[in-house]
């Protein structure tokens, strides 16, 4: 809003004082161009209006209602899950899924991003296209792939493991092995993401905090504790918290892998909500299992917001 | 005298010189071996699929070989089949149909808006295009069961003209957003020189802001495209016949019909679909990474 001041503020003070004909024009331009430019935004304001504010709203209602939505029965839904023993688990398995798969990829991303950093720049360009490739593959197809490397009976790791003289393991089929795959494909899709955002930070540190360092000393784990983790502390939040609330709405690859299964055991909020509202047809509870992902997402994007605030004040 | 105390400095000097050269060799040579040990990981699910789908049927079933590698010659049969027996190619017309109107739809729409939002400014403007940036975190996850009633009551059930009209969910809010970050970095000057010689907003737009922003409407382009294509909860949950399905779901679901999976077929199903994104990568891919950045580092 301050640009707005700025840039037709001041404009128009020298246009009054010289001639007073154009300022009434001037006046009808500015009624005509905020005219114009509310009509410009109406098409998203439909879109955003109808298909995802009113949708959303549309849930909270639609959580209120019996099975065959008709009738209205309160929180019976609520309090129904929060009944259940398999909500508690989807609960924490989506926690511990979450978390975790969030921790390796931002973990790998950074060493990842500091090894490519390290290289001379002509090779940068041909490491960096290589290491997002799991990124651009879609998800669905390349989680299709993985599970094809966990088949129980042809499993290409289990040859591997074979060949050296260990015990062959079942991927899918063992509940804890099952929640180890899952975390992992989801840590090799996003972990190329992390890479991506934090090289694009680090280009973004100025040489000479570094040149000013080695001339003072500074051992390579002191140059990347008080410059590097300083200057990208922000961008390393925002990718966080931003794949934190993807990885938790996450339904591609628990899907597609174990649909839930061994006994429920990986089921996250997305896939259980899909298990209740589509497969079993009971709308409003999956809508209420959904909904339960709400506050964690809403205080991840609070945070967010303040974040890409604060760094906006500091480009501009 | 003075010339050796003049040469000691200078040689210790050249020591550390050569010791901080070798230094960074040990650590360029660190980096080369960690990289390929993360590159292995990064790219061995695709290498697995491309070796499956060159395989015979038998030389998968049999795991008699090395599964790492096609012992018993190149095949493509797995292709023939694929193409010529099953419904991908019906998946694929539709899920080019699908991502041509959602792009198209995300463009027009966004672009208008970032260039209103960005440079217009209007009373609400700022508020609003934070509340853009705030529906773009809304997952797909959270709206689909809602959107499946809307879908339903409209008639687009298991139609993929529905998702032509959903998909725009996921793409315009960030497409606008990056938009917006593009539109802003224009200097001012450019539109008031635009202004003073009497050219309207739609002339300013098409004249001077799309050619300048082309880099970023690329990237959102490409964004755009890339997450039509990908899409796989909505297409998933309202979609259930083969001619309406789309590339994701279909190859994912519909391939696997018999009792005995196919794999050489659904890795060649899966390969086939994942070609576009990994092309337009190819030969665009700083577009892309500019698109996949900017939407943390602007606004």
């Amino acid at each position: 809003m301050a640009d707005t001041v700025q840039s037709w503020g001041p404009d128009s003070i020298p246009d009054t004082a010289k001639a007073p004909v154009r300022v009434k024009g001037l006046q009808k331009f500015m009624r005509r161009h905020s005219t114009i430019a509310v009509l410009m935004c109406l098409p998203l304001i439909i879109i955003v209006a109808c298909l995802i504010v009113y949708p959303a709203f549309y849930s909270i209602y639609l959580s209120m209602l019996n099975k065959s939505q008709t009738r209205f029965v309160g929180l019976a839904n609520f309090t129904y899950l929060l009944s259940r023993d398999t909500f508690w688990m989807v609960v924490k398995q989506s926690a511990i899924f979450a978390i975790s798969a969030v921790f390796f990829k931002a973990l790998i991303g950074l060493i990842t991003a500091h090894l490519v950093n390290n290289l001379p720049v002509k090779g940068q360009r041909k490491w960096r296209g290589m290491l997002l490739v799991p990124w651009v593959i879609p998800l669905a197809l390349s989680t299709l792939g993985w599970w094809w490397l966990f088949d129980p009976t042809h499993s290409a790791f289990n040859y591997i493991l074979k060949g050296m003289g260990f015990e062959e393991i079942a991927w899918l089929s063992d509940p804890y092995w099952a929640r180890v795959s899952v975390i992992l494909v989801n840590v090799w899709y996003g972990a190329p993401f992390f890479l991506i955002m934090y090289l694009a930070a680090l280009k973004s540190v100025p040489e000479q905090l570094y040149e000013a360092a080695s001339i003072d000393g500074a051992s390579a784990w002191q140059k990347f504790i008080h410059i590097t983790l300083p200057m990208m502390h922000n961008i390393i939040a925002i990718t966080v918290l931003f794949s934190l609330i993807v990885t938790f709405a996450n339904f591609d690859v628990v899907q597609i892998m174990t649909a839930g299964g061994p006994r429920n055991m990986t089921h996250v909020f997305a896939t259980y909500s899909f298990l209740l509202g589509i497969r079993s047809g009971d709308l409003p509870l999956g809508a209420a299992t959904s909904l339960f992902m709400f506050p964690i997402l809403a205080i991840a994007a609070i945070f967010i917001l303040r974040g890409v605030r604060k760094r906006g004040r500091e480009i501009g | 005298m003075s010339t050796v105390a003049i040469a000691a400095p200078i040689k210790s000097r050249l020591g550390i010189g050569a010791s901080l050269k070798r230094n960074r060799r040990w650590a360029l040579i660190s980096s080369y071996f960690f990289l390929i040990l993360f590159a292995i990981f990064f790219l061995m699910p695709p290498y697995y699929m491309i070796v499956t789908a060159l395989k015979s049927d038998a030389e998968v079933a049999h795991m008699a070989t090395n599964p790492w590698i096609i012992a018993n010659g190149i095949t493509f049969e797995q292709f023939y089949i694929l193409l010529f027996q099953t419904d991908f190619l019906v998946f694929f017309k539709n899920t080019v149909i699908v991502t041509l109107c959602v792009v198209a739809i995300t463009m027009v729409v966004s672009v208008l808006a970032a260039f209103s939002l960005g440079r217009m400014k209007f009373w609400g403007s700022s508020i609003l295009a934070t509340g853009i940036f705030l529906t773009y975190l809304i997952p797909d996850t959270l709206l689909f069961l809602p959107l499946f009633q809307i879908v339903k009551s409209i008639g687009l059930l298991n139609s993929y003209w529905g998702m032509v009209l959903i998909y725009p969910t996921l793409t315009v809010p960030f497409c606008t957003w990056i938009m917006i970050g593009y539109f802003q970095s224009i200097p001012k000057e450019l539109d008031e020189a635009a202004l003073i010689d009497g050219a309207g907003h739609m002339q300013m737009l098409f004249k001077i802001f799309i050619p300048v922003a082309l880099p970023g409407i690329i990237a959102a382009m490409i964004f755009a495209f890339t997450v039509s294509w990908a899409a796989f909860v909505y297409p998933m949950a309202f979609l259930y016949s083969a001619d309406q399905q789309v590339l994701t779901v279909g190859t994912v679901t519909s391939l696997i019909r018999a009792d005995v999976y196919k794999w050489g077929m659904l890795m060649a199903g899966a390969l086939l679909a994942a070609a576009p994104p990994l092309v337009i990568y190819a030969f665009l891919m700083d577009y892309y990474i500019a698109g996949l950045t900017a939407g943390a580092t602007k606004g």
